[in-house]
C-alpha cells in the first residue's frame, strides 16, 4: 500500500514507523513542513499504561525512549507562598526533541520515507496515494479540506497561556499559584531532562490584558514570568521556543475518516494539556489505526475499526480534561481555600483521583488532610493548635450557630425506605418515624426530612408527610425525642409548599399525576399549569401571600416545638416558593415579578418571617435550585446572588438542587450530578454548603469535603443485604413506640422546652449516646412495618 | 435477581410452533419471564401478539417487551392491546417501552423519526389514565395497569423512568455497563423522590451449543445488528458461549442491582433452552428460582408478584434434569 502521512510529529513517525515494521511492502512517505530539528514545545509526559503499550508496539524505540526518561512521583503545589508535596504519582517525560529524534531514527532504520522542509499548500499537490493519514496537528489542512465530512468542533478556551523552558531543576510536576495587581496566575512545569524542566504560565484573558501581555514581545513576556515567579525559579531563567501567548482550542470531530482518508492525533482530537495526554493520546491513537490496518485487509472496515476501538478511550479523556480546563479557568474562585485544601482540590479536580487514591498513594499527604480538616473546621473553634489524632474529614463534627452536628453526613429516610410510607392526613408513618430513628442510630450526623408540608393544601400527594395539626407536632415529637434521646445526631425538617405541583397522586404511581378525587386548588405566582395535564393553579395575591406566609411561620414555631434541630426551607424542584424565582413559571408584572430582585422578594418575605420565628441560635437552611436546567429559565448566576441575598437575611446553609422546575428538564443524572454546582456555589457565593446528587460512598464524600466543594454530604444508604432491615428496625421500634405512647396522651410542658434546650445546648459537643439493649427487649411488636420485600 | 429467557421471535425463519413450544417448556423451566424484543423491518414477530400467543402457552411466566417501541404505534392502539394482554395473561405482562434505534422502521411505519422521545412521553403520561378510565378497557389484572419499564441510554430515557415509569431496560453489555446505567436510573428517581427502587432489568445473548451454535448465533447477530455498524462487533464479542460465561455476567448484573435478567437466545435451535436451563438451575444461590411447579397447574392465573416471590431457590433440581 502507497501511505503518505502529513506531519512528522509523534503520531505521523509512531505510526509510520509501526505500519512499515507490520509490512515492509508499504511504501510509507512522511511529509514535514519543518526541518528535522525544529520542535515546537519541550517535554512529553507518560504514564505507566502508555508505556506498557509502547512496549508492546515498538520494544526497539520504547528501549530508546525509556533511556532517556526523567522519573518523578510527586506534584508540588506553592500557593499562597506555602508548598503542599503529594507523592505517589507516578509520572515520566522526556524532552520532545529526543522523542523525535528516537522516532525520526527509528522510522529511517525501517526505511521510511522522510521529508522534512516540504510545504503542503493543498491536497491536490500530493502524489497518488492509497491512504493519507493526516497527523498535521491542530490546525490539521486535510481536516480543513474535508470540514463537510469531518464536522470538526473547535472550541477555544477562555485562559491563554504560553510554553517556556527553564533551566530550574525539578523534582516533581509542580504547580505554581500566584496572585499579583493584574489577577491570577498559574504554572504548570515538570522536568523533560536532566537539565531543563517545561514552564507552562497561564491566566485569564482579563489578567492578561492587565498585565499587557498580550502587546508585549517574547522577551517581554518572559522578564514578566521571570518576576512574578521569581520566589520559585529561585535565580533560574526562562527560555523560548517560538513562545506566544495562545489559548487552547479542544477539537473534536463528528467521525475521523474519510474514505482512504483519516484523522491521527491532534487533527481528530484534543485534550487540554493539564492533564499531559496530548502526545500520549497521538501515540496510542498511532498504534491502534497500524493494528487495524494490519488486521482488516479491508482498508474501510480498518479505519471504522480504528475509530470504534479509540473513540470512546478518547471521549473519556477529552471529558477529564474538559473537567480539568474548567477547573484552571475557574481556578479564582478557590483562591479563598487554604493551602491544604486547595491543594487537595486541585489533586482531586478531574473527579478520576479521589480521598482514598491519595491516602494509598501517600499516607502522610492523606494524615496532613485529616488532621488540617480537623483543625480548621473544627478544633480550631476549640483553641486547640494542632490535632495528632484525626478523623477522616466525613466524621468531624460542624458547628451551625448553636448547634452541633457530630458528623458531616445527611441521612434523609424516604430515600432509606425500600416501600413507600405514606403519611396519613400529614402525620408520618411508623416506618418513616422508625427509619429516621434508625439511620441516626446508624451514624447519621444529621438526619434531615424529606418534603414536609406547612398546610394541608401545600402537600405534594395526599402521603405526604405535614407540620400544621397538633397530631403532627405530637409524632414528629416522639421521632426527635427519640433521636436525642439514643443518639448525638441532629434532626432537621424541610418545610415546603407544593404549589402548582400540589394535589397529585402518590409518587408511586408517577409525578404529577393530578388526583382523580379530593383535589384541592393549587397556588403560583402565575396562572400556568406545570404539565399540559396539570390542575391550573390560581396566581396568588398578596392576601393569598400573607396566607403562605403565615403557614410558613406556623410551621416553623411548630417545628421548634417538635423539637427539630435545623429548619429547611424548600425553594427547589418546582414548588411554591422555587416557582416564584423562575422566569418561566413567575410571570407576574407587578412588584413580585421581573427582574430577579423582584421574582425573589416573595420568598425572601417567607425567608424573614420564617428566620425571626425560628429561634436564633438554631441553624436555617434553604433548598434551591440553582439551574432550571432550561432555556430561559434560572441560571446558575441568578443562584449566586440568590444565595448571597438569603445568607445576608440569615440563611446558614444552602442545599442545591437542579431542574423540575418544568416537566422533563433536568441535569445529566449521574453519580455526583450536583457536585459540580456545590463546588461553584460554597466558594462563589462564600457559603456553607449541603450537597445530595447521589452519594453512596464515604470515600466520595469525604473527596467532597476535603477540597472545600462541601461542608455537608447527603448519603444514600447501601440497600438490603448490608442493612439488615428487621433486626436494625426492632433496635429502636420499642422506644419510638414508648415515646409515641408517652407522648400521645399528655404532652408535657417541659418537653417542648426540652426540644428547643436540647438543640440550643448542642454546641457543647452533642448527647450521650444511650446503647439500645435494654429498649430493644421490647423490640420486634413493630417490625411490621420493616419494609420486607425480597 | 431473577432470570427470565428471551422468546427466539427475532431469529430469522423460526416456526410458529417453535416459538410457542419455546415457551411451554421455559414455563415449566427455571426462568421468571419470557421475554421479546421488537423490530418492524425484520423478518421476525410482533412482540404483543407474540407475547399473546406465549401466555396461551404458559401458565406461570411473566411475559415483557423488552422493548417494544412505543412511538411506532398508535398510543390508544397500543394501550389497548397492552391492557388486553394483561387482562388475558392475569396480570402477567411487564411492559418496557423505548423509541428504538432504527430510522426505517420509523420510515415504514410512517412515523416521523424526529418526534419519537415526544411520542414516546405522550405513550408514558397518558396509558395509566388509559387503563384506569376503563374508557379503553379491559380493567388492568393490577391497580394502575401493567408493570411499566423505559429503555436506553440517554440522559431522557433515565429521567422519563423517574417520571413515568416502574423501572427500566438496558440495552446489554457488559456488567459495569449496566452497573452505570443503573447508577444514573437510581440517581434520577432519588431526585424525584419516587419510594422505593426502580425495577432494573438488564439483558444479554447467549448460544450454548458448542461452536456451531456460537456461529449460527454471531451470524445471526451481525445480521440482527447490522445497522450500529463497526459496534456490532461489540455485540457479538459479548455473546455468551459457556456456562461460565453466563454464571459470570449473572453475577456482575446481581451485584448491579439488577432485579431481573432476560437472556436471549441467538439461535432457536430448542436444545440452547434446556442449555441454559440446566446452568441456570446450578445458580440457585445467586438466581432466584421459581418455586417448583406443583402437580396439575392450577386454573388460578398467576397474578404478577415480581418482587416478592417468596420463595429461594430450591437446590436438587438441576443435576436431576440434566
Amino acid at each position: 500500500m502507497k501511505i503518505t502521512i502529513l506531519g512528522a510529529g509523534p503520531a505521523g513517525l509512531y505510526c509510520g514507523l509501526l505500519l512499515k515494521k507490520a509490512n515492509p511492502a508499504h511504501e510509507i512517505t512522511i511529509i514535514e513542513r519543518n526541518p528535522p530539528d525544529a520542535t515546537y514545545g519541550w517535554g512529553v509526559v507518560f504514564s505507566d499504561r502508555t508505556l506498557a503499550a509502547f512496549q508492546e508496539a515498538d520494544y526497539k524505540s520504547y528501549r530508546a525512549i525509556t533511556g532517556r526518561f526523567v522519573l518523578w512521583d510527586a506534584i508540588d503545589t506553592y500557593y499562597r507562598g506555602e508548598l503542599v508535596r503529594c507523592g505517589g504519582h507516578v509520572f515520566a517525560g522526556l524532552s520532545r526533541k529526543e522523542l523525535l529524534g528516537i522516532l525520526q531514527a527509528r522510522c529511517r532504520e525501517l526505511g521510511v520515507a522522510l521529508q522534512f522542509h516540504t510545504e503542503v499548500p493543498d491536497l491536490a499537490a500530493l502524489s497518488e496515494f492509497d491512504l493519507l493519514i493526516a497527523a498535521d496537528g491542530v490546525n490539521s489542512l486535510v481536516r480543513r479540506a474535508y470540514e463537510e465530512t469531518f464536522k470538526p468542533r473547535l472550541v477555544p478556551g477562555t485562559a491563554r497561556y504560553v510554553w517556556f523552558g527553564t533551566d530550574k531543576v525539578l523534582d516533581a510536576f509542580t504547580f505554581i499559584f500566584r496572585e499579583n495587581e493584574h489577577g491570577f496566575f498559574q504554572v504548570h512545569s515538570y522536568p523533560f531532562s536532566g537539565t531543563m524542566s517545561t514552564f507552562i504560565v497561564e491566566c485569564d484573558e482579563e489578567t492578561w490584558r492587565r498585565a499587557g501581555l498580550d502587546t508585549a514581545s517574547e522577551a517581554e513576556s518572559i522578564a514578566y514570568c521571570e518576576r512574578l515567579f521569581a520566589p520559585e525559579l529561585g535565580g533560574c531563567h526562562l527560555y523560548p521556543n517560538k513562545s506566544s501567548w495562545i489559548s487552547f482550542v479542544t477539537v473534536k470531530c463528528a467521525t475521523w475518516r474519510r474514505g482512504n482518508v483519516v484523522l491521527l492525533g491532534d487533527s481528530a482530537h484534543t485534550a487540554h494539556f493539564s492533564i499531559g495526554s496530548g502526545t500520549k493520546l497521538a501515540m496510542e491513537d498511532a498504534i491502534a489505526l497500524a493494528n487495524a490496518i494490519e488486521q482488516h485487509p479491508d482498508l474501510t472496515t480498518a479505519l471504522a475499526g480504528y475509530e470504534m476501538v479509540r473513540r470512546p478511550v478518547v471521549e473519556t479523556l477529552q471529558a477529564a480534561a474538559a473537567e480539568s480546563q474548567a477547573y484552571f479557568e475557574g481556578v479564582r474562585r478557590y483562591s479563598r481555600l487554604e493551602p491544604v485544601e486547595f491543594a487537595f482540590n486541585l489533586l482531586t479536580r478531574s473527579r478520576r483521583i479521589s480521598y482514598d487514591d491519595l491516602r494509598l498513594r501517600d499516607p502522610r499527604f492523606g494524615e496532613l488532610v485529616d488532621r488540617w480538616f480537623e483543625r480548621h473546621y473544627w478544633a480550631h473553634e476549640h483553641k486547640r493548635v494542632y490535632s495528632l489524632i484525626a478523623p477522616a474529614p466525613m466524621l468531624t463534627p460542624l458547628a451551625l450557630r448553636g448547634l452541633t452536628l457530630p458528623n458531616r453526613v445527611v441521612f434523609s429516610p424516604g430515600a432509606a425506605l425500600t416501600e413507600p410510607a405514606p403519611a396519613e392526613e400529614g402525620t408520618p408513618a411508623l416506618a418513616y418515624a422508625l427509619e429516621a430513628v434508625c439511620l441516626a442510630q446508624e451514624g447519621a450526623g444529621l438526619v434531615l426530612t424529606e418534603p414536609v408540608a406547612v398546610s394541608a393544601e401545600g402537600r405534594v400527594t395526599p402521603d405526604d408527610n405535614g407540620l400544621y395539626r397538633p397530631e403532627h407536632v405530637r409524632a414528629w415529637r416522639r421521632i426527635t425525642h427519640a433521636l436525642h434521646d439514643q443518639t448525638s445526631a441532629c434532626i432537621g425538617v424541610l418545610l415546603s409548599h407544593a404549589g402548582r405541583r400540589g394535589a397529585t397522586r402518590p409518587r408511586r404511581e408517577g409525578l404529577d399525576r393530578p388526583l382523580r378525587a379530593g383535589r384541592w386548588p393549587l397556588i403560583a405566582p402565575s396562572t400556568l399549569p406545570f404539565a399540559s395535564t396539570s390542575q391550573l393553579p390560581r396566581a396568588l395575591d398578596r392576601a393569598g401571600m400573607d396566607a403562605v406566609r403565615d403557614d410558613f411561620v406556623r410551621a416553623a414555631r411548630l417545628a421548634a416545638e417538635a423539637g427539630f434541630d435545623l429548619l429547611a426551607l424548600h425553594m427547589g424542584h418546582g414548588y411554591l416558593l422555587a416557582s416564584f424565582l423562575s422566569p418561566l413559571v413567575n410571570r407576574r408584572e407587578d412588584e413580585y415579578g421581573g427582574s430577579l430582585e423582584n421574582r425573589l422578594r416573595f420568598p425572601l418575605e417567607v425567608l424573614d418571617a420564617v428566620r425571626a420565628a425560628w429561634p436564633a441560635k438554631q441553624p436555617l437552611a434553604v433548598a434551591l435550585t440553582v439551574d432550571d436546567c432550561c432555556p430561559g429559565g434560572l441560571t446558575y448566576t441568578d443562584a449566586v446572588a440568590i444565595t448571597r441575598t438569603l445568607a445576608a437575611h440569615g440563611c446558614d446553609l444552602v442545599v442545591p438542587l437542579a431542574g423540575q422546575t418544568v416537566p422533563d428538564a433536568g441535569p445529566t443524572y449521574a453519580r455526583g450530578f450536583l457536585t459540580g454546582y456545590a463546588e461553584r456555589l460554597r466558594n462563589d457565593a462564600e457559603i456553607l454548603v449541603l450537597v445530595g446528587g447521589y452519594l453512596t460512598t464515604t470515600n466520595e464524600v469525604n473527596t467532597l469535603l476535603a477540597g472545600g466543594r462541601a461542608d455537608l454530604c447527603l448519603m444514600i444508604p447501601p440497600a438490603a443485604p448490608e442493612r439488615a432491615a428487621g433486626e436494625r428496625l426492632a433496635a429502636v421500634s420499642a422506644p419510638v413506640a414508648e415515646t409515641a405512647s408517652a407522648a400521645r396522651p399528655t404532652v408535657a410542658p417541659d418537653t417542648v422546652e426540652r426540644g428547643g434546650g436540647v438543640a440550643g445546648a448542642g454546641g457543647s459537643g452533642g448527647r450521650r449516646p444511650r446503647t439500645m439493649a435494654a429498649a430493644s427487649q421490647h423490640g420486634g411488636a413493630m417490625t411490621q412495618h420493616d419494609g420486607e420485600g425480597k | 435477581m431473577q432470570v427470565g429467557v428471551g422468546l427466539p421471535t427475532t431469529i430469522p425463519g423460526t416456526r410458529g410452533d417453535v416459538v410457542l413450544d419455546w415457551a411451554r417448556r421455559a414455563d415449566a423451566g427455571p426462568f421468571s419471564s419470557v421475554a421479546v424484543l421488537d423490530r418492524l423491518l425484520y423478518d421476525s414477530y410482533d412482540p404483543l401478539i407474540s407475547l399473546a400467543a406465549a401466555a396461551g402457552a404458559t401458565t406461570r411466566v411473566r411475559l415483557a417487551t423488552l422493548i417494544v417501541i412505543g412511538p411506532l404505534r398508535n398510543p390508544a392502539l397500543l394501550a389497548k392491546s397492552a391492557a388486553s394482554l394483561d387482562a388475558l395473561s392475569g396480570g402477567r405482562l411487564t411492559l418496557g417501552l423505548s423509541v428504538g434505534a432504527r430510522h426505517d422502521d420509523y420510515e415504514a411505519a410512517g412515523v416521523d423519526y424526529r418526534t419519537r422521545g415526544k411520542r414516546l412521553v405522550e405513550q408514558l403520561a397518558t396509558f395509566r389514565d388509559h387503563w384506569e378510565d376503563e374508557r379503553i378497557g379491559p380493567a388492568p389484572a393490577r391497580p394502575g395497569g401493567p408493570e411499566l419499564l423505559v429503555g436506553g441510554l440517554t440522559d431522557a430515557a433515565y429521567a422519563r423512568v423517574a417520571r413515568y415509569a416502574d423501572g427500566y431496560v438496558h440495552n446489554g453489555g457488559p456488567p459495569r455497563a449496566f452497573a452505570r446505567a443503573a447508577e444514573r436510573v437510581r440517581a434520577a428517581w432519588l431526585d424525584a423522590g419516587r419510594p422505593g427502587k426502580p425495577r432494573l432489568w438488564g439483558q444479554s445473548y447467549f448460544a450454548l451449543g458448542g461452536e456451531a451454535a456460537a456461529e449460527a448465533g454471531t451470524a445471526y447477530l451481525r445480521d440482527y445488528y447490522a445497522f450500529t455498524g463497526h459496534f456490532v462487533e461489540r455485540i457479538v464479542a459479548e455473546l455468551l458461549t459457556t456456562p461460565q460465561g453466563i454464571a459470570q455476567l449473572i453475577r456482575g448484573y446481581a451485584e448491579a442491582g439488577c432485579d431481573e435478567l432476560a437472556l436471549f437466545p441467538a439461535t432457536s435451535d430448542p436444545s440452547e433452552l434446556e442449555r441454559l436451563a440446566d446452568v441456570i438451575t446450578s445458580l440457585a444461590g445467586t438466581v432466584t428460582l421459581p418455586a417448583p411447579v406443583t402437580a396439575a397447574p392450577s386454573a388460578q392465573p398467576f397474578v404478577g408478584a415480581p418482587i416478592g416471590h417468596p420463595h429461594a431457590g430450591r437446590p436438587g433440581r438441576g443435576k436431576d434434569s440434566r
